[in-house]
């Protein structure tokens, strides 16, 4: 017998949905543990490119950064040629996770246990005793270095950003984003050169899905987050767009903020501060770059693992670390320009206190996708309602929908087979 | 050179009374400590050891440390928790110039209601402290913290 969300011994895995539709979300696909091996193995280690870092963190050959797609460990690293590789983080030989450091440069990646020494490409160069010792022992004459490579996964780097994918097989990343995305995507990342700000890191006790689903959300911002609405950053009466891939899996939120903000959007939303002042305006002391275009923000979501944040002068990649069903690491990497002056770098990094886990629009997405997360745990028979603007998938011109999450899930259906 | 007695009593006693107003959650009188123009910095030891200026929180002058109260107070969603600061013996380095550098380890637990005390924070503070009018106030405090993946949220000061 199975029960909904639990697998069977054949490895089936009933539905836990009701219905045909993307709307109404179960609980045990934010909780179920097997479920969440599905997801691991078709989603993270199959046909979908993840964010792994930007170039700019491997700046010379030998210059390397660890980092992890799923569950698993990879190390991103430049070769000598100047090429970015993206090799997983364990030892042909005994399946060391070898790499412990979180960056660091090497002459060659050595897995200290029995000393298999690899190059920047996952060749194995060589292993100790290969031809025994005094006559004995030592590896068979049949043995080949180039059989115990480290596992190597393909790679795209566009303008500076890496994304990898375990799958070979993968689509191009220009077909897999779609070009609304890429378009969205190439808006920030133009082939200018960045500057690597510094990281922020937080464990969110909530599943995966849900930080996707938080910046599929145009509906919360001007809601959670008071600063957004009485600054108006982020308002529903705010000029907006939204977007997602012809799959539905990504999606783009685009805004353009209010200069002037005199009134609640509308009666009773609470989070609106008619007297609020700041006593330092450096806060949001926001300067329109030209390469904005109208847009003052733009939350790009590229499934699975990455966010993509311009949020007036604060730029940021959120990478999602899943760590089973139930916790993921969300790891921020800030970042600038090169051509940034002395008052663009302060800039940036002083409206960087808006973001990241003391973040004063975003501390309380951590927050609230917690209690969700209790929520679902407490009652496996719950769905969620997830029908703001119907039931439709689609772009539009408004916030008040949640079309981008019911996007996700359609696909996520799909490819989970649920 | 031996810090002066009467300096070091005073320094323990402001290290005492910090801990003391953050702990009893008397956040309004939190910017009190500093200097009109001081910089009051949260920030990994991950980006501090590698020269990487971004911060957890990046608070320069009163004022803007006057409006991360207000968030923590009224304009952030979270759940409610109770701080408890300890705070090692600090190394001070006095100066000639009024400038008194200190360092002093902390560890910060934080309990949440309905659950067990945990572990929030681990690091040390990098301040400095200045001497105006018979009164120490810091003028610079960094909190670099070695357990760089937050628990979820970070929301009342270090």
């Amino acid at each position: 017998m199975t029960t909904n969300g639990q697998s069977g011994l054949d490895g089936t895995i009933a539905s836990p949905w009701h219905g045909s539709g993307s709307s109404r979300i179960p609980s045990p696909v934010y909780t179920d543990e097997a479920i969440y091996r599905r997801e691991l193995e078709r989603i993270f280690y199959g046909p979908h490119w993840s964010y792994v870092g930007l170039e700019i963190e491997v700046p010379e050959a030998g210059c390397f950064k660890r980092t992890a797609i799923g569950e698993r460990s990879v190390i991103m690293i430049r070769n000598r040629k100047g090429e970015i590789n993206v090799l997983e983080n364990r030892c042909a030989h005994r399946a060391m996770r070898f790499c412990q450091e979180r960056t660091g440069k090497v002459m060659t990646l050595v897995c200290p246990y029995h000393q298999w020494n690899y190059n920047h490409d996952g060749k194995l160069l060589g292993v100790p005793f290969r031809n025994g010792v005094k006559g004995k022992g030592g590896m068979l004459p049949d043995f080949q270095l180039e059989d115990h490579g480290l596992n190597t996964l393909k790679v795209a780097v566009r303008n500076g950003v890496v994304f990898a994918c375990f799958d070979h097989a993968v689509e191009d990343l220009g077909e897999y984003l779609g070009p609304d995305i890429l378009a969205c995507f190439d808006r920030t990342f133009d082939g200018r050169q960045l500057v690597l700000h510094g990281y922020s890191r937080q464990r969110i006790p909530g599943n995966w899905k849900l930080m996707m689903e938080n910046i599929k959300d145009p509906y919360h911002p001007g809601l959670l987050h008071t600063w957004f609405v009485t600054f108006g950053l982020w308002r529903a009466d705010n000029d907006s767009r939204l977007t997602l891939d012809r799959h539905g899996r990504h999606a783009a939120m685009m805004s353009r903020r209010r200069e002037e903000v005199k009134q609640n959007v509308e009666e009773g939303v609470t989070s609106f501060r008619k007297n609020m002042q700041l006593h330092e305006p450096l806060l949001l002391d926001i300067v329109h770059e030209s390469w904005w275009g109208n847009d003052t923000v733009c939350m790009t979501t590229v499934f699975p693992n990455v966010v993509f944040q311009q949020q007036v002068n604060s730029l940021s990649t959120r990478q999602i670390l899943p760590q089973g069903p139930d916790k993921f690491d969300f790891v921020w990497t800030h970042f600038g320009f090169a051509d940034d002056d002395e008052e663009m770098i302060e800039r940036r990094l002083r409206q960087a206190n808006l973001f990241g886990p003391a973040g004063f629009v975003s501390a309380d997405d951590g927050e609230v996708i917690e209690f969700s997360q209790q929520g679902f745990e407490q009652d496996q028979a719950f769905s969620t309602w997830c029908e703001l603007d119907g039931t439709g998938i689609g772009p539009t011109d408004h916030m008040v929908t949640e079309t981008l999450i019911r996007g996700m899930y359609r696909y996520w259906r799909e490819v989970m087979e649920l | 050179m031996i810090v002066d007695p009467d300096l070091r009593y005073r320094i323990h006693d402001l290290y005492a009374a910090y801990a003391a107003c953050l702990d009893d959650a008397r956040y309004g009188e939190w910017p009190e400590f500093f200097t009109e123009d001081a910089w009051y910095r949260v920030v990994p030891r991950e980006n501090y050891d590698r020269d990487l200026p971004l911060s957890t929180l990046s608070l320069k002058g009163k004022a803007m440390m006057k409006d991360r109260i207000y968030g923590v107070e009224s304009t952030i969603f979270h759940a409610p928790y109770y701080q408890r600061h300890l705070i090692g013996l600090p190394l001070i380095d006095q100066h000639k110039d009024g400038i008194v550098k200190v360092e002093a380890n902390y560890f910060v637990t934080r309990t949440k209601r309905d659950s067990l005390a945990e572990i929030y924070s681990v690091g040390k503070y990098l301040d400095e402290i200045t001497i105006r009018d018979n009164d120490l106030k810091f003028a610079r405090k960094f909190c670099v913290f070695d357990n760089d993946i937050v628990a979820n949220s970070m929301i009342y000061p270090i």
